[in-house]
């Protein structure tokens, strides 16, 4: 889908995102991450519990506001400074799906009011038009009419995730940041939701960010996968290189972490075990992050932070040692 | 190896506002010393009532309806609470899900393991407590146990969380310790550390593991034996190697036909379409009748009976029955 010669749709460039957490306390939740999104294509994002993956998508759809860097959407900059309409148009063409099906949907309103919330604000139909319009959304995300009238509660896991990303496309987005749209969900029902958005997004030309930590599901769907670690990223490939050569040690121990569902392989496996324990998050110091837990750190680790370099075409690393 | 659990047509029931939750609905499995057992399912499909009902933990508004529990031969079904009290963390342990719900946020995690030892090692001096203690806490990995053991649970990551709940279940050497999705809080890395730690202690004190996951990653890695759920029912029970690799069961074959392939990248998934039936109102034949790619008409009507395919495989489906030869493929 993507071509190297193809323009970025989205360009995050040094993007950062701090929270104050205490007096003198900086969390860097996301500290100085460079990304380029092509259109059509879907790029995945993985990584520990907390380390910056929701708050880079909540940034970069505008949910958070950043404490630096630049967000260029379609060439256009979004920024603070940007007139309201326009800021308008592009949380229309910026779409989120959320993790949990259960704690994103509204339960006093009712489905039809639910996947109409984004028409309604941006006050696109109504009427008739509004009901036809969502009716069409819930059986593209295959939901049946009868579905329109109930609340969430009444639906499963799974169904309550289609809701969610009825409601999604119904402002017709160009790009939609999925945040982990399966983890809540059984292993069965999660095949149905990917099969769904893999056919969206043929039908509809749609550009995914995909946030996960099902490392399977992610190399299934992405074309290139970010791996992020405490607020950075750490290496960037198309998935075939990222998880046949992965550079990073970080990620040689994530990727040999994952259990494979098949008992003589995995019973035969040997693994990369990670020691020592996450740094405190708060006021980091200068130098690789991973150091604490890296089986090849040395002294300029600890002195200095590695920066992403092209190691191999199209395969970025932060890691003095990667060659 | 020698029988230690035998779980025989257990039939739990759940009264609610709008009627009665079939949740367990006669399953039958065993367990035996020193091996793991891995249940798997559909969520909602029974497997945490049935391990709580071993336990004695069912909610109040549950109850053991039929069938029996028997633990060296001891019906655990009749026990009163007061009974069971004896049995639970000594004989058979749990840990749940996450680790935060299952550990007093205002005790030191010294304290929490001596709690347990205070309650059923009455032999046990303070002193022994102690030390015992401290030995727990270094069995489970964590290193400087002494500072540790002044700790609370805020104060230590999810991981070594994770790794003093076990600490707590393992003080009195149980027999039998149940973990309820022990690890689907844990990211992959620390995953990966806490099912080696529960291989390598099992090896060390000899008990016997069930632990209910979701992750067929996980059960290919820790299982011995593998029994699937749905709807309530036990669908198929198999060693693990059987399991993956002689499926009989149209649901497992389906659960392992949705993982994603290495060999099949960006292709469609084979999901397994529908949702699950509702335990308020199970179908009067099989389970998955509602879901399954090779439904005949006997399905929807009649039970399928469980069937032996291989020493100690069961299965619970029509096509394993001779008149549905013509079926099979
Ligand atoms: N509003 C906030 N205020 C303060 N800290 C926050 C806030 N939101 C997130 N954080 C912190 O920022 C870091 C990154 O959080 P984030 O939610 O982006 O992680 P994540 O990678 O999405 O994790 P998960 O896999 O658990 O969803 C964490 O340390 C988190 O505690
Ligand atoms: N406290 C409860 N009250 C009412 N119904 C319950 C309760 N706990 C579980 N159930 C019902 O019992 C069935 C089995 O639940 P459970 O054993 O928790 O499933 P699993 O662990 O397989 O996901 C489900 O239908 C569930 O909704
Ligand atoms: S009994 Fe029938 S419906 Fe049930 S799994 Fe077997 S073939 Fe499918
Ligand atoms: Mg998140
Ligand atoms: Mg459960």
């Amino acid at each position: 889908m993507k071509s190297a010669e193809n323009k970025p749709l989205l360009e995050v460039k040094n993007l950062k995102k701090y929270f104050q957490v205490g007096k003198n306390q900086i969390l860097k939740a996301v500290d100085d991450v460079s990304l380029d999104i092509y259109k059509g294509e879907t790029l995945g994002l993985v990584g520990e519990s907390g380390c910056g993956k929701s708050t880079f998508g909540r940034t970069v759809i505008q949910l958070y506001e950043p404490t630096d860097g630049r967000i260029v959407y379609d060439g256009r900059e979004i920024n603070g400074s940007l007139p309201s309409a326009e800021r308008h148009g592009f949380t229309r063409k910026m779409q989120m799906i959320f993790q949990d099906p259960y704690a994103c949907l509204n339960p006093r309103m009712k489905v039809i009011d639910i996947v109409a919330e984004g028409i309604d604000a941006h006050g696109i139909l109504s009427g008739e038009e509004r009901t036809k319009k969502v009716l069409e959304l819930l059986e593209t995300v295959g939901l049946s009419e009868e579905h329109a009238n109930r609340f969430p509660h009444e639906f499963s896991g799974g169904q309550r995730q289609r809701v969610g990303i009825a409601r999604a496309l119904a402002v017709n987005p160009e790009f939609v940041i999925c945040d982990e749209p399966i983890s809540a969900l059984d292993v069965s029902i999660q095949a149905q939701v990917i099969n769904l958005l893999k056919e969206l997004q043929e039908k509809r030309g749609l550009t995914y960010l995909f946030i996960a930590h099902d490392l399977s599901m992610v190399k299934h769907i992405s074309d290139r996968i970010g791996v992020m670690y405490l607020g950075a990223m750490v290496e960037l490939a198309d998935s075939e290189s990222l998880f046949e050569a992965p550079l990073h040690p970080y990620t040689q121990a994530l990727l040999s972490a994952i259990p494979i569902p098949d008992p003589d392989v995995e019973k035969s496996r040997s693994r990369i075990m990670l020691e020592g324990s996450l740094p405190n998050p708060v006021n980091l110091k200068e130098g690789c992050r991973f150091a604490s837990r890296c089986p090849y750190a040395e002294q300029l680790c600890k002195e200095k932070t590695p920066e992403m370099k092209e190691v191999r075409p199209g395969h970025f690393a932060a890691c003095h040692k990667a060659m | 190896m020698s029988r230690l659990l035998e779980v025989n047509q257990l039939q739990v029931h759940i009264k609610t506002q709008h009627g009665i939750v079939q949740a367990v609905r006669g399953i039958s499995f065993y367990l035996d010393e020193q091996e793991t057992l891995a249940i798997v399912g559909e969520s909602g499909s029974g497997k945490s009532i049935s391990v709580k009902s071993i336990m004695g933990l069912l909610p109040k508004n549950g109850k053991i309806v039929g069938g029996s529990i028997l633990l060296e031969g001891k019906d655990l079904s009749k026990y009163s609470e007061r009974q069971m009290q004896t049995i639970r963390g000594s004989d058979i342990s749990m840990i749940f899900q996450d680790p935060m719900t299952s550990l007093n946020p205002t005790m030191t995690i010294g304290k929490q393991i001596v709690e347990v030892l205070k309650e059923h090692r009455k032999d046990m001096t303070k002193t022994q407590m102690k030390d015992r203690a401290l030995e727990l806490i270094s069995l489970v990995g964590i290193s400087n146990p002494e500072t540790r053991f002044d700790q609370y649970p805020h104060q230590l990551s999810g991981g070594m969380r994770q790794r003093v709940v076990i600490a707590v279940a393992l003080a009195c050497d149980p027999k039998i310790l149940i973990a309820d999705e022990p690890t689907t809080a844990l990211d992959v890395t620390i995953q990966a550390q806490i099912l080696d730690l529960m291989k390598d202690l099992q090896k060390k004190i000899k008990t016997s593991i069930i632990i209910i996951t979701h992750n067929l990653g996980v059960v290919a890695n820790i299982a011995d034996r593998v029994a699937v759920m749905y709807g309530g029912q036990l669908v198929e029970s198999a060693d693990v190697r059987e399991l993956f690799y002689q499926t009989e069961h149209p649901y497992t074959k389906g659960l392992l036909a949705s993982i994603p392939k290495a060999s099949h990248k960006g292709g469609e998934l084979t999901a397994i379409h529908g949702t699950p039936p509702d335990l308020m109102d199970p179908p009067k034949g099989c389970p998955f009748a509602a879901r399954c790619t090779k439904t005949m008409e006997v399905c929807r009507q009649y039970p399928p009976e469980d069937m032996l395919c291989g020493e100690s495989h069961h299965a619970r489906c029509w096509l394993l029955d001779e008149r549905a030869k013509a079926f099979r493929e």
